[in-house]
């Protein structure tokens, strides 16, 4: 349905787009993640390509990848009726690197989205005009969408009780054992301090 | 009122005393009139509504008048997922109320964290304040929620501040089955053997 969207990257950006697929209908291409704002603008401005509407913006880390986070945006464009999505891949092992420029001068709604994206992948939007945490509070460490943080590690803000000041056991049962649940995180569990 | 010694009955122009402790006058007559601080963040407020509706009604348990001050409020129901980010609140809504007071977790978030097993949310709100009923359910159903503020009632009227967890009832629905289940049948089967 997008194939002209697809065509028209690929004549404006050349190897710029790295590579592209479809699936169910729906167009994926993967840029150059220092193309990032030309594709953007590109779109959003192009009289052919006009895609208003920021559906999403999020991130994916594949932690056995390198670049290791994929940036994804869906694209739809109300008046032309066609959506696209456009991926750049970003960051080291370390997770270091994942910067982005900011498509919040296009579509405003990009603001929280990079937010968001920035407090729970770790992703630097450069030249967002407030980036900061959204959800989570600012003594937080770490990222906790990224696989390697540890599924079982809080960051309590509140002190918890100890058993003796509340005169019985606060342990609850885990609602997963050892062997379910999101294996990757809990081969290890670090005591965290509460701040 | 079985702590308020014995009911006399009188009859015609007689007149007549009863003899009671003071405390367990005060606290029939507090565990009448619990002031309620509804501390909703989730669909356990749902449910929540419903109780407080006139199907399920509690004021016939003296316990429906909502107060939006923790200063006037001296029944706390916390009701659905506490986020890391909310305890500090809680904790500080918890501190102002005035003594004597009561908290009442509502579903099985509020009482341990449910399935949020991770980085966002706390395990129990009893790991940051004391909780004297526990309602398990996800979410409890208003009879459930009853039972336990029944419990409540009772732990007040003895003076009892440990903890309680109410027991799940049997659903009528399924006594005198085998496995437990409720069988669901078509009317229309016989029609189907027919043809």
């Amino acid at each position: 349905m997008s194939a002209k969207v697809v065509d028209a990257l690929k004549a404006t950006f050349g190897a710029a787009i790295l590579e592209n697929h479809a699936h169910c209908g729906d167009d994926t291409v993967v840029v150059e993640a220092s193309k990032w704002l030309e594709v953007a603008t590109f779109l959003k401005n192009d009289p052919a390509m006009k895609f208003d509407m920021l559906s999403d913006l999020c991130a994916v880390d594949y932690p056995d990848r390198l670049p290791r986070f994929e940036v994804v945006i869906h694209l739809y464009s109300i008046s032309l009726g066609h959506r696209i999505r456009v991926k750049a891949r970003v960051g080291d092992e370390e997770g270091d690197g994942a910067e982005i420029a900011t498509v919040t001068e296009l579509w405003p709604g990009a603001n929280w989205f990079e937010r968001e994206t920035y407090d729970m992948n770790g992703i630097v939007f450069q030249g967002h005009p407030d980036l900061r945490r959204i959800l989570l509070y600012p003594e937080f460490e770490g990222f906790p969408l990224r696989k390697d943080y540890p599924a079982a590690r809080t960051q309590p803000l509140v002190a918890y009780r100890t058993e003796a000041e509340a005169g019985l056991p606060l342990e609850k049962l885990a609602p997963f054992r050892e062997d379910e649940g999101m294996a990757f995180g809990r081969r290890e569990l670090p005591t965290s301090e509460p701040s | 009122m079985g702590e308020v010694n014995r009911s006399i009955v009188l009859e015609g122009n007689e007149t007549g005393f009863a003899t009671t402790k003071f405390d367990s006058l005060l606290n029939w007559a507090r565990k009448y009139s619990l002031f309620q601080y509804p501390f909703i963040t989730a669909c356990c407020g749902m449910e929540f509504m419903s109780l407080a509706g006139p199907r399920f009604d509690i004021a016939r348990f003296g316990a429906e008048a909502p107060r939006f001050s923790p200063r006037q409020s001296d029944l706390l129901w916390v009701v659905g997922t506490i986020s890391q980010r909310q305890a500090p609140a809680l904790r500080r809504i918890y501190e102002q109320m005035m003594e004597p007071k009561w908290v009442l977790a509502f579903g099985t978030c509020a009482s341990c964290g449910g399935f949020y097993d991770n980085y966002a949310t706390v395990p129990g709100i009893d790991k940051i304040i004391p909780t004297d009923v526990y309602i398990p359910g996800c979410p409890p159903r208003p009879e459930a929620v009853i039972d336990g503020l029944l419990l409540l009632q009772d732990k007040i009227a003895r003076g009892d501040r440990t903890p309680g967890i109410v027991k799940p009832r049997e659903d009528v629905a399924t006594l005198g089955n085998v496995n437990g289940l409720v069988k669901l049948e078509k009317k229309s089967s016989s029609k189907k053997a027919e043809r």
